[in-house]
C-alpha cells in the first residue's frame, strides 16, 4: 500500500494540475441546521445538527474543511463558494473572506458593494444579494497543514 | 467559478478592486415572498483553488452537500371588511369577506371552517354557506361564486397566492339596534395541522415531509355584524285659532296639524310615508299641506304629497336615524 501512495505522490509530480494532483488537497463540505432549543428552564440555547428537514426559514452553517494530503505546500489558497440559489447569504466569521453579488466578476466586502435596481437607483449590497463567497488565504498551506472556512445562510 | 489573486495584499491590488466594486453593476436578486418552493434541492459545492510545488494551478472541487426542501405549511386568514358590517333583523344572506393565503411553500388544500357562535358579541349569526370567490372579483356573486363544501372542494392554494372567501349567515330577528355578532373563518392546512415545527412525513408536496410553520397551520380572521334597526315614533299635535282670535272649537275655528315623525336607532327608514285622515265635521283647507315647511300642492301629482279627499298624505322617503320630518296642514271646523 506505501508504495502505491508513492506512486501516486509520483503520478501528482509528473503530471500537476490533473485530476490526481487535486487528491492531494482534501476539501469537504458539510451543513448544519441551526435550532434554537429551550430548555426545562425556558433558557435558549443554538444548536447545530444534522438536518433531517430544511424549510424556508431555516438557518444553515456550512463548513468547509482542507487538509493538505500531499508532501508538498500548497501555495495561493483559494476557496471559492459559489451560494445555492435557495440559501440566502448571512455572513461568515472570517475576516478574509470577500463576496461577490455578481456571480463571480466582482469581489470586495459586502460594505463596498452596490447594487442596481430595476428603476435605476443604487443602494449598498446586502447579505440576500451575495451569489459567491470567496476565502483567500494569506499564508501557504503546508503539507499535512488544515483548517476550517465557515459561513452562514438561511433557507430562502 | 473560482479565482486566483496572487498578490492579494498589495495596496494597488486593494484599490483595484475597491474600484470595481463601486463601479460593478450588481443586479438586484429576485424576492421570495415565501420561499423556496417544496421539493427543490439546496447543491453546495465548493472550489479550492492553490499552486502546487511545482507553481502548477491545482482545482479541487468539493463534495456535494444536498438537502431537501420540504413544505412548509402555514397560512394566514384576514378579514377584508373594514370595519363592522350592518346588517338588520332577519337579515339572509349577509355577506362577511375573507382572504386566505398560503403563506407556505408548496402547493396545499385547505379547509374551511366557519364558526358563528363566538363569545363577546350580543347574537350568533347562523351561518349558512362558504363561497369561494370563483370569479375573482372580490364581491360576493350569488348564483356564480362556487359553494363550498368542506372535504369536497377544498381550495388548493399556490405558494404566495390567495382566494377571497365568502361567509354568508342569518342574523337573528331577536336582535336589537346595536347588537354585534361575531363570524370566524379557520382555514387549516389538509395535510395537517399541529404546533410548529411538527413534521408530516413523506407527506410534502415534492415527495418531502410536511413540516408544520408557525402558523400551526392554520389561520382564523373574524368578521362582525352590527344590527342597525331604526324605529319611527309618530307625534300629532293641533293648534286651534277661532274666528275670535281665542283659541276655541267652534264653527269657522282652524285648527292646524302638526304631525311629527321621529326616526330613533341607527340606520335610515326607507318610504316613510304619513298619512292622516281629515276629522269629521272638518273641512281641509286647499293649499295648507306643508313637509318640513315647504308646501305641497292638493293634487297627486310628482311633488311628495298631496290631498286625497278624505285626508292627507306627505311622502319623506329615506329617513336616517337620528332625523324628524314634520308635516302639516289645516282644517276648518263645520
Amino acid at each position: 500500500m506505501i508504495g502505491l501512495k508513492q506512486l501516486l505522490v509520483l503520478l501528482a509530480v509528473l503530471m500537476p494540475g490533473t485530476a490526481s494532483a487535486a487528491g492531494n488537497l482534501a476539501l469537504a463540505s458539510t451543513v448544519f441546521v441551526e435550532k434554537a432549543i429551550s430548555d426545562r428552564d425556558g433558557r435558549v440555547r443554538m444548536v447545530l445538527s444534522e438536518p433531517k428537514t430544511v424549510v424556508p426559514g431555516d438557518r444553515l452553517v456550512f463548513i468547509l474543511n482542507y487538509r493538505n494530503t500531499s508532501a508538498a505546500t500548497a501555495s495561493h489558497f483559494v476557496v471559492t463558494n459559489p451560494l445555492p440559489e435557495a440559501v440566502s447569504y448571512q455572513g461568515t466569521p472570517d475576516q478574509r473572506a470577500l463576496v461577490s453579488i455578481d456571480g463571480g466578476r466582482v469581489w470586495g466586502n459586502l460594505a463596498a458593494l452596490k447594487v442596481v435596481e430595476r428603476d435605476g437607483t443604487v443602494r449598498g449590497a446586502r447579505p440576500e444579494d451575495v451569489t459567491h463567497i470567496r476565502w483567500t488565504l494569506n499564508q501557504p498551506v503546508p503539507a499535512g497543514a488544515k483548517g476550517t472556512l465557515s459561513f452562514r445562510g438561511v433557507v430562502r | 467559478m473560482s479565482f486566483r489573486w496572487k498578490n492579494s495584499s498589495s495596496p494597488m491590488r486593494r484599490a483595484f478592486a475597491l474600484a470595481i466594486s463601486l463601479c460593478g453593476i450588481g443586479a438586484a436578486s429576485p424576492s421570495y415572498a415565501v420561499g423556496t418552493t417544496a421539493g427543490s434541492t439546496i447543491s453546495n459545492t465548493a472550489t479550492a483553488t492553490y499552486d502546487d510545488a511545482g507553481g502548477n494551478p491545482v482545482s479541487v472541487p468539493s463534495n456535494t452537500v444536498n438537502l431537501r426542501v420540504d413544505e412548509l405549511l402555514d397560512v394566514t386568514v384576514i378579514s377584508n371588511d373594514p370595519g363592522n358590517v350592518i346588517t338588520v333583523p332577519g337579515g339572509t344572506n349577509q355577506v362577511l369577506s375573507f382572504t386566505v393565503t398560503n403563506t407556505g411553500n408548496g402547493s396545499e388544500a385547505f379547509r374551511l371552517t366557519p364558526n358563528g357562535t363566538i363569545g363577546g358579541d350580543q347574537f350568533d349569526p347562523a351561518t349558512t354557506s362558504v363561497v369561494i370567490d370563483s370569479n375573482g372579483n372580490g364581491v360576493y356573486d350569488a348564483g356564480v361564486d362556487t359553494v363550498y363544501t368542506a372535504g369536497v372542494n377544498d381550495p388548493v392554494i399556490a405558494p404566495d397566492a390567495s382566494v377571497t372567501v365568502f361567509v354568508l349567515s342569518t342574523t337573528p330577528v331577536a336582535t336589537n339596534n346595536g347588537d354585534l355578532g361575531h363570524v370566524s373563518l379557520t382555514a387549516a392546512a389538509v395535510t395537517g395541522t399541529s404546533a410548529p415545527g411538527t413534521i408530516f412525513a413523506g407527506a410534502g408536496q415534492g415527495g418531502g415531509d410536511a413540516v408544520v410553520g408557525s402558523s400551526s397551520a392554520d389561520g382564523v380572521a373574524q368578521g362582525t355584524f352590527q344590527v342597525q334597526n331604526a324605529t319611527v315614533s309618530f307625534l300629532k299635535s293641533q293648534a286651534v285659532v277661532d274666528p275670535f282670535g281665542g283659541s276655541k272649537v267652534l264653527p269657522g275655528s282652524i285648527i292646524t296639524y302638526t304631525l311629527v315623525a321621529t326616526v330613533n336607532g341607527s340606520g335610515s327608514i326607507s318610504n316613510l310615508t304619513m298619512n292622516d285622515a281629515i276629522p269629521a265635521n272638518t273641512t281641509y283647507q286647499p293649499g295648507t299641506l306643508t313637509l318640513q315647511a315647504a308646501p305641497l300642492t292638493d293634487p297627486a301629482d310628482a311633488d311628495a304629497g298631496e290631498f286625497t279627499g278624505t285626508g292627507v298624505v306627505a311622502r319623506a322617503g329615506a329617513v336616517p336615524a337620528g332625523s324628524t320630518r314634520t308635516v302639516t296642514f289645516q282644517v276648518r271646523v263645520n
